[in-house]
């Protein structure tokens, strides 16, 4: 049955016509207690990474570690079997201390990545201090394309263990013509002690 | 009463049933300047949402060689959250001259109650103007830092383009419930900031 109004079809066969937004909240994970990591796997606990979406957004709000150590994710192409994908990456910030120490932006060869299966880091060690924390957000673009490589980009803010604000820009390609269907977050050690994760999809029609 | 379509329930009870999907990003607030000292987005930023995003769309000055800012309200009536913040940009002229890229120690701020400066300096000429996004994670929380980052493109008072980043974090923990924008001087002749919240 269709529902129509004023002469516009509202919805008809078990879905609505009219737009209900573009972006799509696909899945919340919020810790409840520390863990090692935190994985969205596509198929998996109600969580869509396919070709449902054109792009797909990552928020990371407050993630909270328990040692000082970088944040950082990785992507499988094996339903999270392997996070192992090769990335070439780019990776600049900029910091400042609360004491105006060390204001500075650079490039940071040593969070980049060269055709290499590791985890990106996405920031500098956030402090483990009670009020510290990291967030920001991941862009991945089209990652059921079997014909091209999967660009992605990051933004993301954190306090870091000297007490510095960084800000951090993490852009680069998983170099596989494989579909992407899992990410994981990590930090380089420890656990994620406390955070949420939220994964969108935005539609292109 | 429900209102079922091919077997699947699109309405029921007074809103639309927990199945359909809808979309993440709700605009809830639109200001437009006339003329005014600022924008201030008083009410509508809590627990709500995890995260807001500020979209300002061609912000003219009044006055030509001003920053645009902005400030966050941490519980009391004041615009005042004490910040740590960076701030980087990139810098080309209409005429070609040098362009530039690099961190500003002008426009940043260490354990500060100032201004966010996002741009400066914005010029005045008719057609020059500032546009832009801010990002404020989880401003309810009252166990960590609030993190913001921003990110504009403005035609500045010298005929240039201005690509600048500036973040930080509130170091409060008190909640930001209050988020106001201002020129560094003079009034906010014309311009829209939108509020959304993302659930």
């Amino acid at each position: 049955m269709a529902i129509i109004s004023n002469a516009v079809t509202m919805a008809d066969a078990g879905a609505f016509s009219v737009s209900l937004g573009a972006m799509t909240l696909i899945k919340t994970i919020t810790l409840s207690s520390a863990a090692g990591n935190v994985s969205f796997v596509h198929g998996s606990s109600s969580v869509v990474l396919d070709d449902t979406y054109p792009i797909y957004k990552f928020v990371y709000l407050n993630l909270h570690p328990s040692a000082n150590q970088f944040a950082q994710f990785n992507m499988s192409t094996d339903t999270g079997s392997n996070y192992n994908v090769s990335k070439t990456t780019t990776n600049f910030n900029s910091s400042q201390g609360e004491g105006a120490e060390y204001p500075a932006v650079g490039y940071q060869a040593g969070n980049d990545l060269a055709n290499d299966t590791a985890y990106q880091v996405l920031s500098f060690q956030p402090y483990t201090g009670n009020d510290s924390s990291i967030s920001g957000e991941l862009t991945l673009f089209n990652p059921s394309s079997t014909t091209f490589v999967k660009h992605f980009m990051a933004k993301s803010h954190s306090m870091h263990a000297n007490a510095f604000a960084i800000q951090t820009y993490v852009a680069g390609y998983c170099n596989t013509t494989s579909a992407v269907d899992a990410v994981n977050f990590q930090f380089s050690s420890g656990n994620i002690d406390s955070g949420t994760i939220k994964l969108y999809g935005i539609k292109d029609s | 009463m429900g209102v079922i379509s091919n077997g699947t329930t699109l309405l029921d009870a007074g809103a639309l049933d927990s199945g359909i999907a809808t979309g993440a990003m709700t605009l809830l607030s639109t200001l437009t300047a006339s003329s005014s000292a600022n924008l201030t987005f008083a009410s509508g930023i809590s627990s709500t949402y995890k995260e807001y995003i500020f979209k300002f769309i061609d912000i003219h000055p009044a006055t030509d060689n001003v920053g645009f800012t902005a400030n966050f309200r941490d519980g009391s009536s004041a615009y005042d959250a004490t910040k740590t913040t960076t701030h980087f940009y990139a810098y080309h002229s209409e005429g070609d001259d040098t362009p530039a890229f690099g961190y500003r120690t002008d426009q940043d701020l260490a354990q500060a109650t100032g201004t966010l400066n996002l741009g400066i300096p914005v010029g005045a000429d008719a057609d020059q103007c500032i546009t832009g996004t801010l990002h404020l994670f989880e401003p309810s929380s009252t166990t960590f830092v609030k993190h913001f980052l921003a990110n504009v493109s403005m035609s500045g008072s010298a005929n240039d383009v201005h690509n600048s980043y500036a973040s930080g974090y509130c170091n409060v923990t008190a909640a930001i419930d209050g988020v106001q924008f201002a020129m560094t001087s003079g009034n906010i002749d014309a311009g829209t900031i939108k509020m959304y919240g993302i659930k």
